[in-house]
């Protein structure tokens, strides 16, 4: 088959599209952006027990990690910079308000969960509603968690999840992802650029 | 930052014992920065991290780890993974002649399960690594704060 001179140009044309499209998610993704924003919500219950919900807190800016209090690496690690960050917001501190959604609610209620959420930061609050509210949080905010069964971890399982820091604006609306290991230098600026 | 950096090196010149720049060595491994992070209780697990060197020509390897604080203590390394984080063990971790191998947040870590004991900010406690050349050593591991983000001595935390 032979094709015309047009044919040729609009394949062509075609596949630059497809190249530029491709390079332009794939940039945007791995710049933490997303083209359209959404508005993740949550109603989990707290420490104490009471129903918080992602509506009570407009006007502020929500800093949003999702993890589990028995993970000795990741989460410690990801919690110390956020601590870092209020720390270093100073008088802007009360703009942010930093939440850790657990995806392992059940053992995290068991094991204390505001204990563990203080010992990084007194203004961090700890959220580990039942398992349909969690689930509901976590594909509000577009991200994955998993029980995996593991005869080497404590209880027998531990859980996968993704690592990374979600910015939430003052009117709800997603902002942007810190992956996992941005220095808190960085989300302070950002944050700062912001305020 | 600096304000960190500054306290960072303030406490390394304060610490009593500041056993995480202690060196040890086997063989052609030498052995630093030793560092835990305090915990709640002793319901959840341990961290420890570690930076081994082998000045040696023959490639080695970290395949156990023993503490008497901790019964079930385990090499772990987390993985991200189409942006899930996984905690998988780990059989060995490779200490390559002739370069450093950090056991570090985000990477390769033990997990020190069954604790005996909560960890506190400022106590030590011994761990014995077992490599697979050069044998066995047991050093002392610093215990920092829960936000601690290397050992008290390290530049640049």
């Amino acid at each position: 088959m032979r094709l015309t001179r047009l044919q040729i140009g609009l394949w062509t044309a075609a596949i630059a599209a497809l190249i530029i499209f491709v390079a332009t998610q794939w940039t945007a993704e791995s710049e933490g952006q997303v083209v359209e924003s959404f508005r993740p919500n949550f109603a989990l219950a707290d420490g104490a027990g009471t129903i918080r919900t992602s509506d009570e807190f407009r006007g502020k800016f929500l800093l949003v990690f999702f993890g589990f209090t028995n993970c000795p690496d990741v989460c410690p690690t990801t919690l110390s910079e956020v601590a870092q960050v209020m720390d270093d917001l100073g008088p802007d501190a009360g703009k942010v308000q930093p939440v850790f959604i657990s995806v392992d609610p059940e053992r995290d209620r068991r094991l204390g969960l505001d204990a563990f959420t203080q010992a990084f930061h007194p203004s961090i609050l700890g959220l580990a509603g039942d398992e349909p509210a969690t689930r509901a949080a976590a594909k509000s905010f577009k991200i994955f968690y998993e029980r995996e069964d593991d005869p080497n971890a404590p209880d027998g399982y531990a859980m996968s999840h993704s690592p990374a820091l979600y910015l939430i604006g003052p009117q709800g609306e997603w902002l942007r992802q810190f992956t996992y290991g941005t220095p808190a230098a960085e989300i302070l600026t950002d944050l700062k650029e912001r305020l | 930052m600096r304000n960190t950096l500054l306290f960072a090196s303030t406490m390394a010149l304060l610490a009593p014992a500041a056993f995480a720049c202690e060196t040890w060595t086997v063989g052609d491994l030498s052995v630093t920065h030793a560092w835990s992070r305090a915990t709640i209780g002793a319901d959840r697990p341990a961290v420890f991290y570690v930076e081994v060197t082998n000045k040696g020509s023959a490639d080695d390897a970290l395949i156990g780890i023993k503490t008497p604080i901790a019964s079930m203590p385990m090499l772990h390394e987390t993985v991200v993974t189409d942006g899930v984080a996984s905690m998988p063990h780990a059989m060995s971790v490779g200490v390559p002649a002739g370069a450093t191998t950090e056991l570090t947040p985000g990477g390769f870590h033990g997990m020190l399960m069954g604790l005996t004991a909560a960890l506190k900010e400022g106590d030590s406690f011994p761990v014995t690594l077992t490599f697979e050349r050069a044998g066995d050593i047991t050093i002392d591991v610093e215990v920092v704060s829960m936000r601690g983000t290397g050992p008290s001595c390290e530049d640049g935390n």
